[in-house]
C-alpha cells in the first residue's frame, strides 16, 4: 500500500521515446493499480465530485464497484451517464471538474477519477462489454447534426429512451473533434474513438457520413421531407481565427485546425497515406490552449524544434496542466509573455521567421485574466519555417443562414435555453456551436441536457 | 460508397465521370463543388460540379491528372466506387439563381474557360440557355488534343469561340486575345465569368478591368475539409481574408490577390511531385536524386 495522500502513479511512455512516435502517452492503470486507487475514495454521502461532472456520473458508485473488483458493474454505472467514457477518461480536464471537487484533494491529492474511468472503459472494451440496452422503440425520428461529443452523447441518450436517431456527419468519418482534432497520442482513433462510436451505434443510432447540413440537405428539409420530428445541432466550433498580422498568408502558416486535421483525420503522419503535411524544422505555435499543445506536440513528433508563443504567463495558459507538463517533458519550448507582430517571408513567399514582441501583465480584463501589454522596444526576430495559429474559432454560418427562424447571437453562436431549445420549435443545439470553442465534456453535458429537453418536448407534445 | 456509372477520357489526361451521389444530385446548383476521396488512404480532393442529373441521382465531375491522387483517380473504372463523395459545397453561382434571372436577362454575358475550366462553365451556360439567356463562350486550351465539350458547348452557347495557344484549332491565341478581338469588333459585354487555371484568370481579370467588365472567377485553392474548418483555402479578396470553401468558390475577380493565391497553391508542390513520381515509377524508383531521401 502506498501513501493514501497521493495518487497511485500511472505509467507513461518515456518522454524521449514518445517524442518520436504517435503511440499513446499515458498507458493507464492495470486492474491491481485501479483497485488500489479505488480504496482512496472516501465514498462521501454528499459527493462533490458528481456536482463537478457535466454529465453527473455517479462517481462514488463506480469507484466502489472497482474497489470490489466488479469492473463490469463499474462500467454499467458510468455508461448510464456517459456515452464516451474511454474518451472522457483521457481528455476531460478532471483537475477542474470532478477531481477539483474531491474531498480527498483538500489534504493531499484527489482520487484519480479520470484514470479510473479510463481503466473501466478500456476493460469493458477489451472484455466485449457493451452499454446496456434501450427502452422499447417509440417510433419518433430525431436527427442529430454532427457526430462529435455533443452529437454522440445526445444521440446515445435519445436512443436509450427509444428514439429512432440518425446522425449526419459532414466529414467522411464519425467522431468530430475526437477524430480530426485530438491527436492519436492522446486519444487513439481506431482503438478508442471508433470503439465508442460503435457503442453508440449498438444502441441503434444510425450514422450517415458525407452529409453537410445546410448544403446536402437543410434542417427544414429534414423536418418537412424526411420525417424528422426534432433536430439536435452539434455542428462544432467553426472557422479558425488568424491574427491579422503581416505575412499571415505566406506558405508555411497554418491554422491549428488544418495542421491537426491533416495529421489526425487524414493520417498524414502515417506511411502510405496521400495527404501531405509540412514537416517543419522549426515551428512556432501561437496560442496557449489545449489545441495549441496538441499542435505543438504533433509538430515535435514530426521532427521539428517547437516553440509555443503565448502572450500571457504560464499561470494563464488555458491548456490543461497535464498537457503543458507533457509538452515540456517532450521538449516543447515555451516562449511566454510574448506575441508575434509580423511573419517574415522570403523571396519565394515562404515563412522565414517571426517578429515577436515581449509582453507584461497589466490589470485583469473582462475574462478575469490579467491582460497582456506590449513592452515597447522589446521586439526580436526568431527564425522559423512553419507557423501554426491556434487562436480559437468563430462560428460557421452554414446552418444558421440556411435554417428559417434559428436565432444566433452577435458573435454568431446559436442561442439556446438551458435545455438546449433554440428559437425554432423542436430544434435543439449544444456544444461549441452554442458556446464557442470549449471542451469535449462540456459539449457532452450540453448534448445530454438537450436529449432530456427533446424527450420532454415529445412528452408534452 | 459512391459508384462510378460512366467514365470517358475527354482529352489527354482529362477524364469525365458520372458518380452516383443522390443527396448531392438532389440539392446542387451550378458553381458549387464536391470533395471526393478514393479510398482509406486517399486525399480529400475538391472538384467543381460539372453537371448533375437529379432523377438519376448522379453528378458529373471532370478532372485532369496533376498529382498522385488524381492520377490514381484516373485508374478507377465504371463499377468502381469512391469511398467518399460529399457536397454540394460552397455558394452557388449568383448568375444561376432564379431570383436574379430578370437582371441576368438584361446582360451580355461572356464566359472565358481555360483547360478543365470548360467543365464547370458548361452547366452555367446550359442553365442560362434553359432560362432563355444566350451567352458568349470563349473556351481555350494549349492545343487541339486538349479540347473537349466543343459540340456540347456549341449547343448551349449563343456564340462560341474556341481558341488554342498553338493555333491547331480555332482562334490562334489565348482567351484574352479572343475577348479583345470581340470587343474590337464592337461587341459589348456587361459581365464576365472566368474559370480555369489561376494564371489564366489573373490575366483575364487584368484585361476586363481595363475594359470595365465586372468579372467573376471560380477559385480552386488547396482545401482539406471544404466545410470551413481548416482555413487552408484562405484568399485575400480586396482587404479581407476569405475562405474559398464557405465564402466562395466564386469571387469578384478584380479584388482577388492572384499572385498570393498562386503562391499558396504551390505549398505542397514538392510533396505532390514526389508522390506522383513514386506512383509512376513504382518499384523502379532508384532514390538517386538526392532530394527525396530515398522515400520516393
Amino acid at each position: 500500500m502506498g501513501d493514501v495522500l497521493v495518487k497511485v502513479p500511472v505509467s507513461e511512455q518515456d518522454p524521449k521515446v514518445r517524442a518520436t512516435n504517435f503511440e499513446e502517452v499515458c498507458l493507464g492503470y492495470n486492474k491491481e493499480e485501479a483497485m488500489e486507487e479505488a480504496t482512496r475514495c472516501l465514498n462521501c454521502k454528499n459527493a462533490q465530485c458528481i456536482k463537478g461532472c457535466p454529465v453527473s456520473i455517479q462517481i462514488p458508485d463506480f469507484i466502489a464497484a472497482i474497489k470490489e473488483g466488479n469492473i463490469e458493474e463499474a462500467y454499467n454505472v458510468i455508461s448510464n451517464s456517459s456515452a464516451l467514457p474511454a474518451v472522457c477518461g483521457r481528455v476531460c480536464p478532471q483537475e477542474s471538474q470532478c477531481e477539483g471537487k474531491c474531498i480527498r484533494g483538500i489534504k493531499g491529492e484527489a482520487v484519480s477519477i479520470g484514470k479510473l474511468e479510463r481503466f473501466t472503459a478500456d476493460w469493458a472494451r477489451e472484455n466485449g462489454i457493451k452499454p446496456q440496452g434501450c427502452a422499447e422503440k417509440n417510433g419518433h425520428k430525431v436527427a442529430v447534426v454532427g457526430s462529435g461529443p455533443a452529437g454522440l452523447t445526445c444521440a446515445g441518450d435519445l436512443a436509450k429512451l427509444g428514439y429512432d436517431v440518425t446522425i449526419f456527419e459532414a466529414l467522411h468519418e464519425a467522431g468530430g473533434v475526437l477524430v480530426y482534432g485530438i491527436p492519436e497520442f492522446r486519444l487513439p482513433k481506431s482503438k478508442v474513438v471508433a470503439a465508442e462510436v460503435e457503442n453508440v451505434k449498438s444502441l441503434g443510432v444510425k450514422i450517415e457520413t458525407n452529409v453537410i447540413i445546410g448544403r446536402s440537405v437543410t434542417i427544414d428539409e429534414l423536418m418537412e421531407k424526411e420525417g424528422f420530428e426534432a433536430v439536435f445541432i452539434g455542428s462544432g466550433a467553426g472557422l479558425p481565427r488568424f491574427m491579422g498580422i503581416p505575412g499571415e498568408q505566406a506558405k508555411g502558416v497554418f491554422s491549428a485546425n488544418e495542421f491537426l486535421t491533416r495529421n489526425n483525420l487524414m493520417k498524414a503522419f502515417k506511411e502510405g497515406y496521400d495527404t501531405p503535411i509540412a514537416r517543419g524544422k522549426k515551428v512556432i505555435v501561437v496560442g496557449g490552449g489545449n489545441v495549441a499543445m496538441d499542435a505543438a506536440r504533433t509538430a515535435l513528433r514530426l521532427g521539428a524544434e517547437v516553440h509555443v508563443v503565448y502572450r500571457r504567463s504560464e499561470a494563464e495558459l488555458p491548456a490543461r496542466v497535464e498537457e503543458v507538463h507533457h509538452a515540456k517533458e517532450e521538449g516543447v519550448i515555451f516562449d511566454l509573455l510574448q506575441n508575434p507582430t509580423e511573419i517574415l517571408v522570403d523571396e519565394n513567399g515562404c515563412v522565414k521567421g517571426v517578429k515577436i514582441i515581449k509582453m507584461e501583465l497589466g490589470e485583469p480584463d473582462e475574462s478575469g485574466r490579467r491582460s497582456p501589454i506590449e513592452i515597447p522596444g522589446s521586439e526580436y526576430e526568431i527564425e522559423a519555417d512553419t507557423v501554426i495559429m491556434s487562436l480559437g474559432t468563430s462560428p460557421n454560418p452554414l446552418i444558421s443562414s440556411t435554417t428559417k427562424g434559428l436565432d444566433v447571437n452577435r458573435r454568431g453562436c446559436i442561442i439556446t435555453e438551458d435545455d438546449g431549445a433554440t428559437s425554432k420549435l423542436a430544434v435543439y443545439a449544444g456544444g461549441d456551436a452554442v458556446t464557442g470553442a470549449a471542451t469535449v465534456i462540456l459539449a457532452m453535458g450540453a448534448g445530454k441536457a438537450a436529449a432530456k429537453g427533446i424527450h420532454e418536448y415529445f412528452q408534452n407534445k | 460508397m459512391y459508384p462510378i456509372v460512366k467514365k470517358e477520357k475527354l482529352a489527354d489526361k482529362i477524364f469525365l465521370m458520372d458518380v452516383k451521389a443522390p443527396r448531392v444530385a438532389a440539392s446542387c446548383l451550378p458553381g458549387q463543388f464536391v470533395i471526393v476521396k478514393i479510398d482509406e488512404v486517399g486525399e480529400r480532393i475538391p472538384l467543381t460540379i460539372c453537371d448533375y442529373d437529379r432523377e438519376a441521382g448522379t453528378i458529373t465531375i471532370v478532372f485532369q491528372t496533376v498529382g498522385a491522387s488524381s492520377e490514381r483517380m484516373s485508374y478507377l473504372e465504371v463499377g468502381d466506387s469512391f469511398m467518399d463523395f460529399v457536397g454540394p459545397l460552397g455558394q452557388p453561382s449568383e448568375l444561376c439563381e432564379e431570383e436574379n434571372l430578370e437582371e441576368t436577362k438584361k446582360k451580355n454575358i461572356v464566359f472565358i474557360a481555360g483547360g478543365v475550366g470548360t467543365a464547370p462553365v458548361y452547366p452555367q451556360v446550359k442553365w442560362l440557355k434553359e432560362h432563355g439567356v444566350d451567352a458568349t463562350v470563349i473556351m481555350g486550351s494549349r492545343t487541339k488534343d486538349l479540347l473537349f465539350y466543343v459540340e456540347e458547348m456549341r449547343a448551349v452557347a449563343g456564340q462560341l469561340c474556341v481558341t488554342t495557344d498553338d493555333g491547331t484549332y480555332g482562334f490562334h491565341g489565348m482567351g484574352t486575345n479572343q475577348l479583345q478581338a470581340l470587343v474590337d469588333e464592337g461587341q459589348h459585354f456587361d459581365h464576365c465569368v472566368a474559370i480555369g487555371p489561376m494564371i489564366m484568370m489573373k490575366f483575364v481579370c487584368k484585361l476586363t478591368k481595363e475594359l470595365g467588365i465586372p468579372t467573376v472567377v471560380s477559385m480552386n485553392p488547396i482545401m482539406v475539409d471544404g466545410t470551413g474548418m481548416c482555413g487552408a483555402c484562405r484568399l485575400v479578396v480586396g482587404d479581407q481574408v476569405k475562405f474559398a470553401c464557405v465564402d466562395g468558390p466564386e469571387f469578384d475577380g478584380h479584388l482577388v490577390d492572384f499572385d498570393q493565391a498562386m503562391s499558396r497553391q504551390q505549398q505542397y508542390k514538392t510533396e505532390e511531385g514526389r508522390a506522383m513520381l513514386a506512383l509512376q515509377e513504382g518499384d523502379t524508383h532508384h532514390g538517386g536524386c538526392g532530394h527525396c531521401g530515398g522515400d520516393k
